[in-house]
């Protein structure tokens, strides 16, 4: 992979995965745990090759919600990545983070919302924003490369020094036509 | 006369007895219980919901802790609900996480509906197949001795042992329900921030 150099002015509409990486570094995330989503190839790979964070790829989205609250028992900040289409699978799992009131980041890439292809990723969706709601997590969105770094810096703070559970919607507009 | 199997009680108390510093976190209902009357501890985490969380907040305990062993103690129809965690741990491959399971194949909570597990299937193997280091049964109490012994051994990846325990629901020692205060109490443990 090629990386900017510090140098180089960075355009986010195309580098904001790097910056988001750099974000959770400098905030101390020290694990990661993650279904695939193309959205978020870059982050996974960046996290992937950096030996001071633990990686854990899950079977299902849930498992990343029960492992961010046993890290954070540890003493470890950590992030959880996701596709809109997995957010279903972490509401009963949610309550862990929600009731014992433990800091949760979550990032998610939107489908079924623009320029979408398939009609199976709608439903989910359109339920994203309302079910991560309705289970008591607070929702940001983000569709410019800027605002997702902008709106992740700030998410950070919230979760790790507020204590909130926060997901980070990423606008499929950003993300772009899935190639295939 | 064909045993009912295990006494739970006595089995967890042994385990905990030998845990060494060990961070114990429980499933919901029953091992709970058991976890707690075997004497309440700042160490020790008990869950109260998130059902199928108590292996992967064992594993991410695991691996924000890598100094000290973590103990995961839960019931067979958890685990199963969590068995894409098997594969998730085993990838993880910590050397400080050890699954303990109390399994009578029932769910004891909901009136004694029969399990998977009560059904046939044998998460010892389960973890076995997805790569776990170690896995057992354990049928007698008079084994818990050689686990004990077994489990202060280092470790080669995650362990997995099954403990077939007498179905039989036992007077409840009920574990704080506040969230928040066994949160708080066991970071404090670990010199950790309150918040």
């Amino acid at each position: 992979m090629t990386l900017a150099l510090p140098t180089e002015p960075r355009d986010l509409a195309s580098d904001w995965p790097l910056a988001l990486y750099e974000t959770l570094k400098a905030a101390g995330v020290g694990l990661m745990a993650y279904v695939p989503d193309a959205g978020h190839s870059t982050l996974i790979n960046l996290f992937g090759t950096d030996p001071d964070v633990v990686c854990n790829v899950l079977t299902t989205e849930e498992e990343g919600i029960a492992i961010a609250a046993g890290a954070w028992l540890g003493g470890m900040r950590s992030v959880v990545l996701m596709q809109s289409s997995g957010v279903g699978n972490c509401i009963n799992m949610l309550s862990l983070p929600v009731q014992t009131r433990m800091p949760l980041l979550m990032l998610v890439t939107m489908r079924g919302e623009w320029d979408e292809f398939n009609p199976w990723q709608v439903p989910m969706g359109r339920a994203t924003q309302a079910a991560l709601e309705a289970i008591g997590v607070t929702v940001l969105r983000a569709d410019t490369g800027a605002d997702v770094v902008e709106t992740v810096a700030q998410a950070v703070t919230m979760a790790f020094e507020g204590d909130q559970q926060i997901a980070v919607l990423i606008g499929q507009r950003l993300l772009g036509k899935k190639k295939w | 006369m064909v045993k009912p199997g295990m006494d739970r009680r006595a089995a967890v108390a042994e385990l905990l007895a030998a845990r060494k510093g060990a961070l114990v976190v429980t499933g919901l209902g029953s091992p709970a219980y058991d976890v707690h009357a075997a004497g309440d501890e700042a160490a020790n985490y008990y869950l109260w919901g998130a059902m199928g969380g108590a292996a992967l907040v064992g594993l991410g305990l695991a691996q924000a802790q890598p100094a000290k062993r973590v103990m995961v103690i839960t019931g067979d129809g958890e685990m199963l609900m969590a068995y894409g965690a098997l594969a998730t741990i085993s990838v993880a491959a910590p050397r400080n996480l050890d699954v303990i399971v109390l399994d009578n194949g029932h769910y004891g909570e909901t009136g004694m509906q029969v399990s998977h597990s009560g059904r046939g299937i044998d998460l010892a193997a389960v973890a076995r197949a997805s790569g776990f280091a170690e896995t057992g049964v354990l049928r007698e109490n008079a084994e818990v001795a050689g686990l004990c012994a077994r489990l202060a051994q280092p470790a080669a990846g995650p362990r997995l042992f099954v403990l077939k325990i007498a179905a039989e629901n036992l007077p409840r020692s009920l574990p704080p329900r506040d969230a928040t205060h066994i949160k708080t109490r066991f970071r404090a443990h670990l010199g950790l921030t309150t918040c």
